[in-house]
């Protein structure tokens, strides 16, 4: 039977892509963010899942405002990075599993989840930029994706307990595939970051540490914080974090943090990122 | 009963609720309509008919064209929206926070030095009392 393994969280901030197609990860500016994540290239190697369900956020680009689904699966064969408007990153087409995918969708709206299927798909770079950091720059992807989109654009953001449970009942699809699938789930998004009018370039790394924490350890208090707390304290760009939720949801109870990397700024954001494995 | 709005005291951010995007969509929909090449070059080969295949408000259509970013977001803009517009004129995120925020270049300092602190942040009435 398929299992989840492990749970990672990344920052998916656009210039970190831009940083790595353009050839200045190493330096002063980017450099300590790329360090931070030597440890989760070679942990991801040696960890060797077969799938990564991975949730992103799409910044209309898939999603203009025509149709803003709030929970959109991609169950399409692949995905091809999208035009943003400066042309497509030069990374590798993302593979599906159109199998895996499938029968996630069909398990999760019998469990009441609604869940929109895409089975065509463009991502951008909040789904390509988590493989950037973690994967480096091979030439195809090592493994295939699953993608799960949430809308973040537009408010209100689903809830961070529903998408805490939507973590549990991806895990009861996930281990209901019959293939013997070794799983890691990627959340994404965030830290603590502010893009728009006057107050841009609010962050709060007391806060984003309080996050972290009860992520970890308390994930169901962590999944209790309103929409309020994440748009005062952690920016209106900050209720991204509750994409964290579902990847935390769909692990143990019990995890063991294994890495833990946070650093300001990228651009306008705080960059946070952990591993955690299922004990 | 109207949703209450308990994020209105929060200075200097505008949420994009429902009621924003109803009022944006339009221009939204320009804005995102420059993520693809042919029409960057159709907006820049005649940008006043280009801007007009979208029904947007009088004052969201000059608010556009004059690249007045903090009243786009007012007006209905989001801000993933609104930067495809800046890209169009060369401006990046970081170069639109500093333009939004009237910092300019010191905004990039700024960031750099941890960012803007929340302290003093948080509440619309913390910003009336400077």
């Amino acid at each position: 039977m398929a299992y989840i393994s492990s749970g990672v969280a990344c920052s998916h901030v656009p210039a970190l892509g831009v940083a790595s197609d353009t050839g200045i990860a190493n330096d002063d500016y980017y450099g300590p963010i790329f360090k931070g994540f030597e440890f989760s290239k070679q942990w991801i190697e040696n960890e060797k899942p077969d799938v990564i369900f991975l949730v992103y956020n799409d910044h209309c680009t898939a999603f203009d405002a025509r149709i803003i689904p709030t929970f959109a699966l991609g169950c399409a064969s692949e995905y091809v990075p999208a035009d943003e408007g400066w042309g497509p990153r030069p990374v590798p087409v993302v593979q599906g599993h159109r199998e895996l995918s499938a029968h996630i969708a069909q398990s999760l709206i019998l469990d009441s989840f609604d869940i929109t299927i895409m089975n065509e798909m463009e991502v951008d770079h909040g789904l390509t930029v988590p493989l950037t950091m973690m994967f480096g720059q091979p030439d195809e992807w090592p493994c295939p994706v699953v993608p799960l989109a949430v809308n973040v654009v537009q408010y209100p953001a689903p809830l961070g307990s529903r998408c805490y449970a939507l973590g549990k009942a991806i895990r009861t699809a996930i281990e209901s595939y019959p293939d013997n699938l070794k799983v890691c789930v990627f959340g994404t998004g965030g830290m603590s970051h502010q893009l728009q009018h006057k107050r841009a370039g609010l962050i709060n790394s007391e806060w984003d540490d309080r996050f972290m924490n009860l992520l970890v350890n308390e994930p169901e208090k962590g999944a209790s914080i309103d929409h309020i707390e994440y748009l005062r304290e952690a920016g209106s760009e900050g209720i991204e974090l509750v994409m964290w939720h579902v990847m935390r949801g769909a692990l143990n109870e019990q995890v063991e943090e294994v890495h833990r990397f946070y650093h300001v700024p990228a651009s306008n954001t705080a960059v946070g990122h952990l591993i955690l494995e299922n004990k | 009963m109207a949703i209450d709005k308990i994020y209105d005291d929060i200075p200097g951010t505008v949420v994009f609720d429902s009621d924003q995007a109803i009022k944006g969509y339009h221009l939204n929909q320009f804005c995102i309509s420059l993520r693809l090449a042919p029409n960057r070059e159709a907006f820049k080969a005649d940008p006043q008919n280009y801007i007009d295949q979208f029904p947007m408000t009088p004052e969201q259509r000059e608010a556009a064209l004059n690249q007045e970013w903090n009243l786009l977001l007012e007006l209905g803009g989001n801000i993933y929206y609104t930067s495809k517009l800046a890209a169009f004129h060369g401006i990046n995120f970081q170069n639109l926070a500093g333009l939004m925020t009237g910092m300019g270049s010191d905004y990039r300092d700024m960031m750099i030095a941890g960012g803007r602190n929340i302290d003093g942040n948080r509440y619309q009435s913390e910003w009336d009392e400077k």
